[in-house]
């Protein structure tokens, strides 16, 4: 605070002695106590020395008596961590094997566990093929899991199942194939030609009517079997839709010429060898809880979205995971 | 450099005060501000406030656990910070106001480290005696006397720190619930510790410390130095009538009689005659002590008092001093109550504006947009609606937009969720423009999401955007 001009003698300060061209040093003691706890934090600090890691050396630092970790042993201690938080999840875990596929939603617990260890899961293991947003990659072949468009079907059942026994990768995976029509000599280049116009009048966009005409007779002996007449596909074979917005490997003339002509096979591998039930379960419930999984009894599609058909060229195409929306 | 036969020290102990028993105005006051200030310490964990069945029943809670602050009728969430931020900023601005105007009446008055200190010397005094007893025993070898005195004394300030200790940890959880587990012991070993760490602290600070926690450990004592002008009133000594002090009725000696009664009586253990110093936390004791005398010796009061650095001048030249009020109101003064009040307002609007329910929108932006197989275009968005209810409330969604977008929700039939009381839940939002519409192939398209609850006329809204094809080419 403001000091008051005094009148009467000022106390007496002791000056430490040191003086610098006639200007001195007051020696206002400090309290003793201060200098002992000074002392005490000295000591303290050879204690922490001793107890702690401290001394810097040339790999790491002394460890110290109390050391947390023996050098080295990071990951054991990582995989301590893991297995406590997996011994923590173990009954909701064993709740989620447990329950119905189509109940999970409506269990807010389950839900929230299915939901964050199925993202965790997805990142993990999904995202290099279907992208980390699971809006796969654009005309390359990987569906993307946001739409409404299902390969094989987009039910929790078709997602689990598909995820379960991946595509076309060995004899319990979903199967199928498309003949390459051109490769393999069945229809010519002209053919090939007309098929293509026909397919892109079935999806809607621009073509030449004539040669469309002549397609649709090679369509119906050729592609129907599978795209169905309408072009609508059919997800007991994996037979992409082909009349509706949503291309697997390109919806343009070139993309659709390549795709009769030398077919497709998209792959996906099984992942029961590596993810357990429960992993496959949470991951179903987050490709489902996306924007166009289906619900399991009538086959509309839920959400916003509407149904539609076909999808490229001819036959199933499916790369990796499950369906394609 | 003058030689001196022995190095001076550059450490002093302590110089142990015994301050004596005063009685006076300020005293009383002082008094009055201890039974108040412990007391509502004391009880305030234990006054109760209903807020249905789903929030804790404690009118004053720190829940840390479940992240949320409990005063009486107002719940602050942790993105509502601001309010104790505001309240940290009126509470400075508050310490400004009142330093720039009346000196450190904090420090003197409400400082818990001196209220609790004049407890423990009101202790002290009880058991132990006056000034001059305490200092005979202080002096005096340890004996069955000292011993038993000094036992007792330990003893009570022990009790009164761990009533400190326990009233803090009862803010923090629910006090009848927390005192049964405490004496069963049942309590969370941090609920101990922390009871046992402000015992010691108390008993230490309040028993032993005490001035010295002042002098060298507090920061505001020089933060003041810069609070303080002219205009302030502080405790100070009128040397012009006083000096030069000695016997009454000695012709030539001022009104001081040199009894040291104000030196005796100060809990800080100076000598307020020698003008003002950092070590005074203006606490007034020496003006009762002083004006006590003064009466006795039939001289006016106040040779010690509430004066400012301009009174003094004043006062030399045989003017009046100022008033009080011409003091505490100056533009400095002003302008702190201005900010003051300006926080303080603004923080009661909010509390009054705020709303019950909250939305806050993230906009799914991977990918920017989803094609359907129909060929619409579809977004995606996390909105996490807050519901600060006691009670579960149902909140309905909507979306507005220059272009017309259909809306869904994830998982739910139609456009209404419960959101469960007190919490904050993740609902993921649809928005879907159809084929060749405008918000479909342009870039952006500007949306906004209303939240109303039901039953209610709380509405809340997010502006955010809609992602056309367009969105493709940037």
């Amino acid at each position: 605070m403001c000091a008051k001009p005094i009148k009467h003698e000022p106390r007496q300060v002791e000056t430490t002695g040191h003086s610098w061209d006639g200007i001195e040093e007051y020696n206002n003691p400090l309290p003793r106590w201060w200098v002992w706890v000074f002392y005490m934090t000295i000591v303290w600090s050879i204690g922490y020395m001793i107890f702690y890691p401290a001394w810097p050396l040339i790999n790491g630092a002394t460890q110290g008596l109390w050391g947390e970790e023996p050098a080295g042993d990071t990951r054991l201690a990582v995989a301590e961590e893991i297995k406590r938080f997996d011994d923590a999840n173990a009954p909701i875990k064993a709740k989620l094997i447990a329950a119905d596929l189509n109940a999970i939603g409506t269990d807010p617990e389950l839900a929230g566990f299915a939901e964050n260890a199925g993202a965790a899961v997805f990142r993990t293991n999904c995202s290099t093929c279907h992208g980390s947003g699971a809006a796969g990659f654009d005309g390359k072949g990987y569906p993307n899991l946001l739409d409404d468009d299902w390969l094989w079907g987009g039910t929790m059942e078709d997602i689990h199942l598909t995820i379960t026994h991946g595509i076309r990768y060995n004899d319990d995976s979903r199967y199928s194939q498309m003949p390459a029509f051109g490769t393999d000599g069945i229809l010519d280049e002209t053919q090939i030609g007309q098929v293509v116009e026909h397919v892109l009048a079935l999806s809607g966009q621009e073509h030449d009517a004539a040669l469309a005409a002549e397609g649709a007779v090679l369509y119906l002996d050729n592609c129907s079997a599978c795209h169905m007449e309408d072009g609508s596909g059919d997800r007991t074979q994996g037979a992409p839709k082909l009349n509706d917005a949503i291309w697997l490997y390109g919806g343009s003339r070139a993309a659709i010429t390549e795709t009769v002509a030398n077919a497709r096979f998209g792959v996906m591998p099984n992942w029961n060898q590596r993810l357990s039930e429960d992993e496959i379960r949470a991951v179903s419930f987050w490709v489902h809880s996306r924007g166009g999984g289906e619900e399991a009894a009538p086959a509309e599609p839920e959400v916003t979205e509407e149904p539609a058909v076909a999808e490229e060229p001819a036959v199933a195409e499916e790369p990796a995971a499950p369906a394609n929306p | 450099m003058s030689d001196t036969e022995s190095p001076p020290s550059l450490y002093a102990a302590r110089e142990p005060i015994f301050p004596r028993r005063v009685k006076g105005s300020f005293r009383t006051m002082k008094w009055w501000i201890m039974a108040v200030t412990l007391g509502i310490y004391y009880i305030t964990p234990w006054l109760r406030w209903d807020r249905g069945p789903a929030l804790p029943d404690q009118a004053v809670l720190v829940d840390l656990a479940n992240r949320r602050f409990f005063f009486f009728m107002i719940e602050i969430w942790p993105h509502e910070f601001y309010f104790v931020a505001g309240l940290l900023i009126m509470a400075g601005l508050g310490l400004f106001l009142f330093t720039s105007a009346a000196g450190r009446v904090w420090c003197g008055y409400a400082c818990p480290q001196t209220v609790w200190t004049d407890l423990f010397i009101l202790v002290e005094r009880w058991i132990e005696g006056d000034r001059n007893a305490r200092l005979r025993l202080h002096r005096q070898k340890w004996n069955a006397e000292k011993v038993r005195k000094r036992a007792v004394k330990w003893t009570v300030w022990l009790l009164i720190g761990l009533a400190t200790g326990g009233a803090w940890i009862f803010y923090f959880t629910d006090a009848p619930t927390l005192l049964g587990d405490l004496v069963t012991g049942q309590a969370h070993p941090i609920a101990y510790t922390t009871m046992l760490t402000l015992t010691l602290t108390t008993f230490a600070f309040g028993g032993f410390a005490r001035e010295q926690i002042c002098i060298y450990a507090c920061p505001w004592p020089r933060i003041q130095a810069a609070m303080v002008d002219e205009d302030t009133l502080t405790i100070g000594y009128r040397d012009w009538r006083g000096e030069p002090r000695g016997k009454q009725n000695v012709a030539g000696n001022g009104d001081c009689i040199d009894c040291m009664a104000c030196v005796n009586v100060c809990p800080m253990g100076i000598d307020i005659r020698d003008g003002q110093q950092m070590a005074c936390i203006t606490c007034g004791l020496c003006i009762d002590a002083c004006n006590d005398v003064m009466d006795k010796i039939g001289k006016p009061r106040d040779l010690i008092g509430y004066l400012a650095l301009t009174d003094e001048v004043r006062e030399r030249a045989g003017q009046p001093p100022k008033s009080v009020w011409a003091h505490v109101f100056r533009p400095r003064t002003v302008m702190y109550t201005v900010l003051w009040a300006g926080v303080g307002i603004g923080l009661v609007v909010a509390l009054f504006l705020r709303s019950p329910i909250d939305v806050n929108v993230t906009p799914v932006r991977n990918p920017t947009y989803v094609t359907l197989s129909d060929g619409s275009i579809r977004n995606a968005y996390d909105l996490r609606l807050r519901n600060m209810h006691g009670a579960d409330a149902l909140f309905t969604l909507s979306v507005t937009s220059e272009e017309p977008l259909a809306i869904a929700l994830e998982g739910v039939e139609g456009l209404t969720v419960t959101v469960p009381a007190n919490e904050t839940m993740s609902q993921r939002v649809y928005l879907t423009a159809t084929p060749g519409s405008e918000a479909a192939d342009d870039d952006r398209t500007e949306v906004r999401f209303w939240i109303a609850e039901e039953g209610t006329t709380n509405r809340v809204h997010h502006d955010t955007v809609f992602n056309g094809k367009e969105n493709d080419d940037d």
